[in-house]
């Protein structure tokens, strides 16, 4: 076990490493001159300009203008936005429980349905509603989701007016932001109607964000599942006289979890990383949507600075599902 | 001993199909059963003779695309086929039990043994967590596994073959059975392993008095253990007989053929095979 | 083994008719493939003649015509039948060229993908040594970034257009062909033939190429299907960011971009190009599914 999560931390720094060069060659490879990017201004004068060089070392050797990058991602320096600034990680630190809070309730969504109807799938395999639901699966599968958001929002907010277009809350509601998430803040702050209010706007996008993950984990656990019914030793769970219930719910679940979980674990990495088209929707003020805005503005210390930080946050969440994985895969835990 | 004349399971005239590609496939057809109390039984037959799939079809752990019909399959008089799911599943895995060919992918390798064995004796018996461990540890110090504490506690992928199947005959007595079906349980293992298993399952046998079919295509272990033997091939009955009968004067010319290709009957310094083209299914007896 | 040796061309083709029957049985089996096949076929006869089936001119604005609604609705007409966008083009005409731009995404994307991908993972799975560890350790830091992430920061790069857009996509997909040719060149060079083949003195570019390669076929040919399929969305998703194809190409991306401000008040103009989208990729992950039943019968035979 502990062999195994060495081999895996051992993985994640080449990797990370690899990052680096890409966040740091990233602006060097853009057109137009380094400084004035990083600055974000147009013509300057020569003496700022000699400034701001030395400012952002430019003016070192490359192989040192990279050790002092990393260096300072280390310790938390990013860079500085040019349109906000404010620091980079600042800022991310601000805007991602917006998507935490949005990536986990569609993970939620995604697994208290996805589960069920890929085990039911596979359980009555080749019935109708096998077939409705694997159809159904490979429909949400194959949608545009920026397209499936906004037919949503013609149908819920517009024609039916249930749902709000944008935002995290209504405007008429301002209070202390605590944890960042805008559902448990709104329920501490007391306020009468904030609660649901934020409910009713993260309802919309949390459905839009669910659905491929949705479909790709019911067709998972389908043919999971599929492959531990024919194992032997849920025969022999049969032979012994267990009820259908618990064949099914406990010696074949347990085996098709395993890679079920990886699958699930990938899937929530795709979403911390900015649930780009999402966001940009719902107006939903989270990473993925500054990081859009920021391309769009050619913000590119946030880009870079972003590109970094997403990165490890995904190889990051990545690791802690191998470990789990480890962890629930008795044949590692276990010696 | 009781002196009930009927057998303990009756099977008439068991037939079961399968679905394939072209058409539907008969793996079995018409073969008739029966056993005795504290009878073995060995089922005898080549791949593809359906010897497996008899016994499956009386368990109930065919597949569902699987048809199976029957006049009648009885346990202790018992019609099994027109029961409710709910009185099936009281007399699998306790009264009946069965052991496989591949003992360490029969067990599920997400659990410990010990939660395997225990899990049989909760769904059949009354004992409480503590009677149900000892009983466990009987059960293991019975199928001559050392050190049974440590070995509840272990993972499937921990242990051998030849442990896993004793793991296996543990779970299968735990009920204390009338019948237990072996489907080739040492085909998978070593042969020294082997044969320790079968004098394990000889005892057994032995001690409880229960009653057992051996599933085998070797003949070799039918000699040992058996009382009566049916040889099957492509899914049909080509002989039954007890044993010495079978092995002095084989009736079928298949069951000669079989005989004759055991290297303990080889002559010449050709070992005879089994010539395929000749139409064995064309005599019964 | 057969006694001539003057047949073995014509025995070859046979063989290949052969399997190339056998793969139609499994296939045709599947009904949704099928479905999804006859589809696709239909979607490549649109875009071939676009310009005879097309009513109007994709990009032609009619100054009087702004958001005209769809035939069936009041206000509408046939002769701009799904409706007008917000500058007076007929969608109809728009979404019949717009097949054009997808279809040759998916083609070009993976095209490029593949051919990068898999000399990447023939080199990293033949030579292995540190040649393999470069390569793959290249392809594990592309896969760290959320892919659409990675080709907008790309774009951002080459500057925002369709050809930049299809550029970073390749680069973005390629890595999954690599890693399967790799594993799929372990395991093959592991096998009898390859190693009787090296007795034989075959070299190395000829053993990769001809020998191994072939029989690693299966899981790329499923593997470019849901590439093709990610294409596609994945250009879409550019175009609609303002990123990828830009205005006034008829790319159905592109157009969703152009539809935004207008969902409340015209909803046809944000519908049909979505439910293009949609068919297509359903109609291509329908035709890979499908090739993936048939190519391994042995893992699924429902």
């Amino acid at each position: 076990m502990l062999r195994f999560l060495f081999s895996k931390l051992l993985l994640i720094v080449p990797t990370f490493i690899g990052i680096t060069i890409v966040a740091f060659g990233f602006v060097r490879v853009l057109p137009g001159d380094p400084v004035l990017l990083l600055a974000g201004e147009r013509g300057m004068n020569p003496d700022r300009y000699q400034a701001l060089l030395h400012q952002f070392g430019y003016d070192r050797p490359i192989v040192v203008q990279y050790f002092d990058y990393v260096w300072g991602l280390l310790h938390g320096d990013f860079g500085i936005s040019i349109s906000t600034k404010q620091p980079v990680f600042q800022e991310f630190l601000n805007l991602f429980p917006a998507t935490a809070e949005l990536a986990i309730c569609a993970m939620f969504l995604a697994i208290i349905i996805g589960i069920p109807a890929g085990i039911l799938s596979a359980v009555k395999r080749g019935s109708i509603f096998d077939q409705a639901t694997m159809g159904i699966a490979l429909t949400g599968y194959s949608m545009p989701i920026f397209w499936w958001g906004l037919l949503l929002i013609i149908l819920f907010s517009g024609i039916l007016g249930w749902t709000p277009v944008s935002g995290r809350i209504s405007l008429f509601y301002y209070f202390p932001s605590v944890t960042g998430f805008m559902t448990i803040d709104s329920l501490l702050s007391g306020e009468k109607g904030a609660f649901t209010s934020a409910l009713s706007h993260l309802i919309l996008p949390s459905i839009v964000l669910a659905t491929i993950p949705l479909a790709v984990i019911a067709r998972q656990t389908r043919s999971a599942m599929l492959e531990v019914l024919g194992e032997d030793y849920v025969r022999t769970a049969r032979a012994k006289g267990l009820s259908h219930k618990r064949v099914i719910g406990v010696h074949a679940l347990r085996n098709a979890m395993i890679p079920v979980i990886t699958t699930i674990g990938l899937q929530i990495g795709m979403l911390m990383a900015g649930a780009i088209l999402t966001e940009t929707i719902f107006s939903w003020p989270g990473i993925g949507k500054w990081m859009i805005d920021s391309i769009s503005r050619r913000d590119y210390p946030v880009v870079q600075g972003g590109l970094v930080l997403i990165a490890a946050l995904v190889m990051f969440v990545n690791l802690v599902v191998d470990l789990l994985y480890g962890l629930i895969n008795p044949r590692i835990r276990h010696q | 001993m009781d002196q009930t004349m009927e057998p303990l399971l009756e099977v008439q005239n068991l037939s079961v199909s399968f679905p394939t590609a072209n058409g539907e496939t008969t793996v079995l057809h018409n073969a008739s059963y029966r056993i005795d109390r504290s009878e073995v039984l060995a089922i005898v037959g080549e791949s593809g003779s359906g010897k497996s799939v008899a016994m499956l079809a009386v368990m109930g752990l065919l597949p569902g695309t699987a048809r199976v019909t029957a006049d009648r399959i009885a346990f202790e008089g018992r019609d099994l086929v027109s029961m409710s799911e709910k009185e099936r599943r009281k007399i699998i895995g306790s009264e009946i039990s069965m052991i496989f060919q591949e003992p360490i992918a029969s067990l599920n390798p997400c659990f410990t043994a010990g939660f395997q064995i225990e899990e049989v004796l909760k769904q059949h018996t009354d004992l409480d967590k503590k009677g149900r461990h000892k009983r466990a540890v009987e059960l293991l110090e019975a199928v001559g596994l050392p050190n049974p504490e440590d070995r509840l506690k272990a993972y499937p992928h921990q242990m051998s073959g030849g442990q896993c199947q004793r793991i296996m005959i543990a779970i299968a007595m735990a009920c204390s059975p009338k019948l237990l079906i072996a489907d080739e349980p040492t085909t998978a293992l070593d042969v020294t392993i082997q044969k320790q298993i079968l004098e394990l399952l000889a005892r057994l046998q032995a001690e409880t008095g229960m009653a057992m079919i051996m599933i085998t295509h070797d003949m070799g272990v039918v000699a040992e253990t058996a009382d009566r033997v049916v040889v099957q091939y492509k899914g049909r009955k080509m002989e039954e007989a007890d044993v010495l009968s079978l092995f002095e004067n084989p009736k079928h010319a298949y069951t000669r053929a079989l005989l004759s290709a055991l290297p303990e009957n080889a002559t010449g310094d050709r070992l005879p095979t089994i010539d395929y083209s000749a139409d064995f299914t064309g005599e019964t007896l | 083994m057969s006694d001539s040796t003057l047949g073995q061309p014509v025995q070859k083709r046979n063989v290949r008719l052969q399997m190339l029957a056998e793969f139609w049985h499994y296939f045709s089996q599947n009904k949704g493939a099928v479905v999804g096949l006859a589809i696709l076929i239909l979607l490549v006869l649109v875009a071939v003649f676009a310009p005879l089936l097309a009513p109007h001119n994709p990009i032609e604005q009619y100054r009087d015509m702004f958001l005209t609604p769809p035939f069936w609705q009041e206000g509408g007409t046939l002769s701009f039948p799904l409706g007008t966008d917000a500058v007076g083009r007929d969608i109809l005409s728009r979404l019949i060229y717009g097949s054009r731009y997808s279809l040759a995404i998916g083609l070009i994307v993976v095209s490029i993908a593949l051919l990068l991908g898999i000399t990447l993972g023939l080199l990293a799975g033949f030579f292995r040594g540190w040649v393999d560890v470069a390569i793959m350790r290249v392809m594990d830091v592309i896969l760290a970034f959320p892919p659409l992430l990675l080709a907008l920061v790309l774009v951002a790069v080459l500057g925002p257009g369709l050809f930049n857009a299809m550029i970073a996509i390749a680069l973005v997909l390629q890595p999954h062909f690599a890693r399967l040719t790799r594993a799929a060149v372990m395991a093959e060079a592991k096998r009898e033939y390859v190693v009787s083949a090296r007795v034989a003195g075959a070299r190395n570019v000829r053993l990769m190429f001809k020998t191994i390669l072939p029989n690693c076929l299966a899981p790329l040919i499923v593997q470019a299907t849901l590439s093709f399929s990610n294409a596609i969305l994945e250009a879409a998703a550019l175009g609609f960011l303002g990123m990828g194809a830009q205005p006034p190409t008829p790319e159905w991306g592109t157009m969703l971009a152009e539809a935004r401000e207008f969902i409340l008040r015209a909803w046809w103009v944000v519908t049909f190009p979505g439910l293009a989208i949609l068919i297509t990729v359903l109609a291509i992950n329908l035709v890979g599914d499908g090739l993936r039943d048939a190519l391994d019968p042995k893992l699924k035979r429902s």
